[in-house]
C-alpha cells in the first residue's frame, strides 16, 4: 500500500457482537460469583498493588465481559494474591481464586 | 342513614379504599372510566420482586369491595363543592352527591414513542416494559421473534429533564430486572443486557432479584444510558451506549429492545384535579397537605388522596396509603 504519510486511528468503539465469550463461560463455570460483581471499587481501593501499578480486579472482571482478556490480565499483574479484594468485596466474590483461574487459563 | 363516599380511580388504591370504606358501613360509589376495574394492574402479568402472579392479586382486590357501587366507563364530567359535601357528574348521567371524596387517580405511562431516538412505532423489534407483560398474558407479540440479543432500557421518560420528566418513576429499576429474568428463562439461549444509570433496588427482596439476575440468569448490566438506536436492512437493532466503567463507547447488535417507560402523572386525574381546584406540584402530581405527616390529606377539607396520583409507587405502598385514607376518611366524617 502506499504510504500517503497519514493513517486511520482504529475505532476505539467497543463492539459487543464480536466479544468472545469464551473466558466469561469458562469463569462462569466454574462459580466464583464474578458476575455478581457491582462495581462497587472496594477491591481497588483497598489493593495494595494498585498503589503503585495499575492494578483492579473490578476493571479486570469489567475486561473480562467486554471480551479484553490481555487487559484482564495486565490489570492483574502486579497482584500478590494477598487476598484483602476478597476480604472487602461485599458480594463475596472469591476474588484470588478468579485471579488464579484467569492467569491459569493464559498459561502456556 | 350512611354518608357517601366517592372514590374517583378504580385501581388498586380505589379497589382497597373502597373495600375499607365499605367494611366501615359507608356507601362508596367506585368511579372508574375504563370499562374493566384494576388500572395497570389489569395489564400486568407478573410483579416484582417475587414474580408472582398479578391476576389473582387484582381478583382479591376486587373480591373485597363488598357492596360498593361501581359505576365503570364513568367519566367525571363535573366536580365541585357544595357547602361540606361534594357533587359529582358522570358521563354515564349519573350524579352524586358524597361527603368526602377520595381521588385514587393513579399514574399514566410515559408515551415511549416521544423518545423518538429509541424508536418505538418506527422500527420492528422495539417494545415497552408493557408490551412485554401483555406478550406474558397473551403470548403474542409480532415484534418478540424468539430473539437471541435482548436489550432493556432504564430510565425512559424518567429522570430526564428534556423530556419534561426529571422524576425518577422508581419501579422500573426492578420490573427491568424482573422481566430480564422472564425472557431469559424463556428464551434461554438469549444474551441479556440491562443499559442502566443507577440500579435502584430499594425495596426487600429487590436486591435478591438483581443478585438472582446476574448469577441465575447471567443478565449483563451495563452502566450507561442508550443513546441511540438504529435499524440495520435485516431489521435487527444497533444500539449506542457508553459503558461508563470503562469509559468506552459501545455499541451491539440486538433482536429486541424493551424501554422501560416510566410514570407521568394520570391526564384524566389532572383534569379532576382542576375542577375541584386542587393543586399539581411543578412535577405534575396532586398536592397533599405535607409531604411527611399529611400525605393522604390535601388543602381542601373532605378531599383526599392515594396512591400514584400524588408520584410514584410501589403496589404494597400504594395499598398501604389506600388504607391510610380509609382509616384518615372515617376520622374524617366521625368528626
Amino acid at each position: 500500500m502506499i504510504d500517503f504519510g497519514f493513517h486511520i486511528t482504529p475505532s476505539g468503539t467497543l463492539n459487543l457482537d464480536d466479544v468472545d465469550q469464551k473466558t466469561v463461560d469458562t469463569l462462569s463455570r466454574a462459580d466464583y460469583g464474578f458476575r455478581t460483581c457491582i462495581a462497587c471499587g472496594s477491591c481497588t481501593a483497598s489493593c495494595p498493588a494498585g498503589v503503585f501499578s495499575e492494578t483492579s480486579v473490578r476493571q479486570a472482571i469489567l475486561s473480562v465481559l467486554n471480551g479484553k482478556d490481555e487487559k484482564a490480565l495486565r490489570l492483574l499483574s502486579s497482584c500478590m494474591l494477598c487476598g484483602k479484594c476478597l476480604m472487602v468485596c461485599p458480594r463475596g466474590i472469591n476474588t484470588r481464586h478468579l485471579i488464579l483461574s484467569l492467569q491459569k487459563q493464559f498459561e502456556g | 342513614m350512611a354518608k357517601n363516599i366517592i372514590v374517583i380511580g378504580g385501581g388498586p388504591a380505589g379497589l382497597e379504599a373502597s373495600a375499607r370504606l365499605d367494611a366501615l358501613g359507608y356507601t362508596v360509589f367506585l368511579v372508574e372510566r375504563d370499562n374493566h376495574l384494576g388500572g395497570h394492574l389489569a395489564l400486568w402479568d407478573r410483579l416484582f420482586p417475587s414474580g408472582d402472579p398479578a391476576e389473582p392479586v387484582l381478583r382479591g382486590l376486587v373480591s373485597k369491595t363488598g357492596s360498593t357501587k361501581i359505576l365503570l366507563e364513568s367519566e367525571v364530567q363535573t366536580l365541585n363543592r357544595l357547602g361540606k359535601s361534594f357533587r359529582i357528574s358522570l358521563s354515564s348521567g349519573v350524579s352524586v352527591i358524597a361527603d368526602a371524596v377520595l381521588l385514587t387517580t393513579g399514574f399514566d405511562l410515559f408515551d415511549a414513542s416521544k423518545k423518538e431516538e429509541y424508536g418505538y412505532g418506527i422500527y420492528d423489534h422495539v417494545v415497552t416494559n408493557a408490551d412485554i407483560e401483555s406478550y406474558f398474558r397473551t403470548g403474542k407479540d409480532p415484534r418478540i421473534d424468539n430473539p437471541e440479543r435482548i436489550g432493556i432500557v432504564h430510565c425512559v421518560g424518567s429522570r430526564d429533564e428534556k423530556a419534561g420528566c426529571r422524576n425518577c418513576s422508581k419501579v422500573c429499576c426492578a420490573t427491568a430486572v424482573k422481566q430480564a429474568c422472564e425472557l431469559k428463562a424463556k428464551f434461554p439461549k438469549a444474551k441479556v443486557y440491562c443499559f442502566y444509570m443507577d440500579l435502584r433496588m430499594f425495596g426487600r427482596g429487590y436486591e435478591d432479584l438483581y443478585l438472582k439476575a446476574q448469577k441465575e440468569y447471567g443478565v449483563r448490566f451495563i452502566r450507561g444510558r442508550v443513546s441511540e438506536v438504529s435499524e440495520k436492512i435485516d431489521k435487527t437493532l444497533q444500539v449506542k451506549a457508553e459503558d461508563t466503567l470503562s469509559s468506552t463507547p459501545l455499541k451491539v447488535s440486538l433482536d429486541l429492545l424493551v424501554l422501560m417507560a416510566g410514570m407521568r402523572p394520570s391526564k384524566s386525574g389532572s383534569k379532576v384535579a382542576k375542577m375541584i381546584r386542587l393543586d399539581t406540584g411543578e412535577d405534575g402530581y396532586l398536592s397533599v397537605a405535607d409531604g411527611f405527616t399529611g400525605m393522604q390529606a390535601t388543602t381542601i377539607p373532605g378531599l383526599f388522596v392515594a396512591g400514584a396520583a400524588t408520584g410514584p409507587k410501589t403496589l404494597p405502598e400504594t395499598l398501604a396509603e389506600a388504607r391510610a385514607a380509609s382509616a384518615l376518611i372515617h376520622d374524617y366524617l366521625k368528626g
